[in-house]
């Protein structure tokens, strides 16, 4: 390790002294407390809190609507990134602007919107409606928020690596005699793959915790439609600290684990295509 | 959440060129069947998912027609949940500003032990639900919290009041600016800054006239993600507010209250105003990205 007195540049100390104190100030600090907190319950009670029927449901909707949402994107977001990089079409600055809107909208703004649209008379519903097919206010409108919320991550994540990517590769496997479909299947899509699952993981994570644009349109029926999020705010309003704060362990330890795998799949990443990250 | 910045990373300004050069060579292009399907489904996936919400929020608030819409913004509840929204973003962007340039500062300029971890714990903001992100401070500073006794001994309000919903739009855009500086500086390395302080130069002369040139656009770029979450961030802010009328309500809290109570048209009035801020934020993001790489073109 190249020791920092053999750097000439001044302001060690203070940035990254600065760096710690507000870093545990504002970051580590508060976060501790959700575990403290949780420890003044007897394990047996965290157990009956995080294993209520109600709780176990909304896992069942959070993480399945969740993966769903991702593996969705997976697709569709390769399809886009693609599109993006390798044809042209008009209008194709504004659809690659736009990709990032989920980014930039406010949440509580995409809700109301998404449940305007899907909502029995809203312009998709109303269609939907009659083929029997409820959006709004059902599990489904769950999956079209999750859906909306991580489309970019997939993009964002796919397109520069693809972009990147030099053509000769494709164009040795074609002089070997290689169909397109075997091109991409055997020399780009390895590429790809580290980069894809990185986008879903993002998209999987950011799902997992989204709650303004789902709550509008998710309808909140108990045991049906009610996220995880939504239950700790429910324990909230109740004023039941403790029990809101068994389901925040809950889940801070499923979003650290899956921030460990998304360090873990973006070194890969790097290492695949010799890319910085 | 988890490298959300670091994805929005510019993506190397493809020029409109490149698209054409794939579709020219024989062995990167496919049959036309495939491009148009890829095509036809990719943008009807995007016209679906994305556009139309964007579509029907200016539709939405304008179907009552121009008076119903102006009366919805300068109404008292409105312009004071407007104004608690500028000042939650007038505090915290300077503060993750700062934060941002000094951490990025210290990790890409130093070697020191730990520096990944580090990284790690700068992003952890963008990993927890934003609710939970409301709930820690609420634990701390919330009538039982650790601090809730001293705090209401001394007659202190944090928690629904407007200083809960500023900590906690500290804490959901705590990562955006040194998210976007560290791999830029990296990058760059610190051959410049190591020339000027040896010529002489003092440490904030070389961050004044070396460092910060070579990263104002990456600079900005954060700090207008950093505020556009700042003014939209609902989940945390919800749980600290407590949602009293004309004193704790943001800009996205008014519209969930307007929603809930059917004033559809007044809730997508204030929703289209946000959803301006985001158009505006995307139109700034291409602009950045044009001159950062013009930028980047120059120095080739």
């Amino acid at each position: 390790m190249a020791s920092r007195s053999n750097s000439v540049l001044p302001g060690f100390g203070l940035s990254l002294g600065y760096t710690l104190v507000y870093l545990s100030l504002i970051v580590l600090i508060p976060l501790a407390a959700v575990f403290v907190k949780s420890s003044s319950l007897g394990f047996e009670q965290f157990w009956n809190v995080v294993t209520a029927p109600t709780v176990v449901a909304s896992y069942k909707l959070s993480f399945g609507a969740s993966l769903l949402a991702a593996s969705i994107n997976a697709v569709f977001g390769l399809m886009l990134a693609w599109a993006l990089v390798r044809y042209s079409f008009p209008g194709k600055r504004l659809v690659d602007a736009l990709v990032d809107l989920p980014f930039a909208l406010p949440t509580a703004v995409a809700g109301i919107a998404l449940t305007a649209l899907y909502a029995p008379n809203g312009w998709v519903g109303q269609h939907l409606e009659p083929l029997g097919i409820k959006v709004a206010f059902t599990p489904l409108g769950v999956l079209v928020a999750l859906i909306f919320i991580g489309l970019p991550f997939v993009v964002r994540t796919v397109q520069p690596i693809l972009e990147d990517l030099d053509t000769e590769y494709e164009e040795a496997a074609a002089s070997l005699g290689a169909n397109r479909w075997q091109a991409f299947r055997h020399v780009v899509f390895p590429t790809l793959m580290p980069a894809l699952l990185t986008g879903f993981a993002m998209a999987f994570a950011r799902a997992v915790g989204e709650y303004g644009s789902v709550i509008f349109i998710a309808g909140n029926i108990p045991m049906v439609s009610e996220i995880t999020p939504l239950m700790i705010i429910t324990k909230l309003e109740q004023y039941d600290y403790a029990g809101a704060t068994a389901i925040a362990v809950v889940m801070l330890v499923f979003s650290f684990t899956l921030l460990l795998a998304i360090n873990g799949l973006q070194a890969w990443t790097a290492k695949r295509t010799g890319r910085e990250r | 959440m988890s490298g959300a910045a670091a994805a929005l990373k510019p993506s190397g300004g493809h020029s409109a060129g490149r698209s054409t050069r794939y579709e020219a060579n024989a062995a990167t292009r496919e049959p036309a069947w495939v491009k148009w399907t890829i095509l036809g489904v990719s943008l009807v996936f995007f016209a679906v998912f994305l556009l139309m919400p964007l579509v029907a929020v200016f539709v939405e608030a304008f179907r009552k027609g121009w008076d119903t819409y102006l009366a919805a913004l300068i109404e008292p509840d409105a312009l004071s949940a407007i104004k608690l929204t500028l000042i939650a973003a007038l505090i915290s962007v300077p503060l993750n500003l700062v934060f941002g340039v000094a951490a990025a500062w210290s990790i890409t300029k130093f070697d020191f032990r730990g520096k990944h971890l580090l990284i790690t714990f700068i992003d952890l903001p963008f990993s927890v639900s934003p609710v939970v992100a409301g709930l820690i401070y609420v634990l701390v500073f919330g009538a039982q919290g650790w601090f809730g006794p001293w705090l209401s001994d001394h007659d202190v309000k944090i928690i629904f009041a407007v200083p809960g919903i500023v900590l906690a739009t500290v804490f959901v855009t705590f990562p955006f600016v040194a998210r976007e500086l560290i791999p830029l500086m990296e990058a760059q390395g610190k051959d410049e800054e190591e020339a000027a302080v040896v010529l002489g130069a003092r440490g904030w002369q070389t961050f004044w006239h070396v460092t910060l040139p070579n990263v104002k656009w990456g600079l900005l770029y954060g700090v207008i993600l950093c505020n556009a979450r700042a003014m939209g961030e609902f989940g945390a802010v919800s749980v600290v507010s407590g949602h009293i009328r004309g004193l704790t309500n943001t800009m996205p809290l008014h519209v969930e209250i307007l929603y809930n109570e059917y004033q559809f048209a007044a809730a997508f009035a204030v929703a289209s105003v946000l959803a301006l801020l985001a158009l505006v934020t995307l139109a700034v993001k291409v602009w950045v990205e044009k001159r950062a790489g013009a930028a980047g073109a120059r120095e080739e």
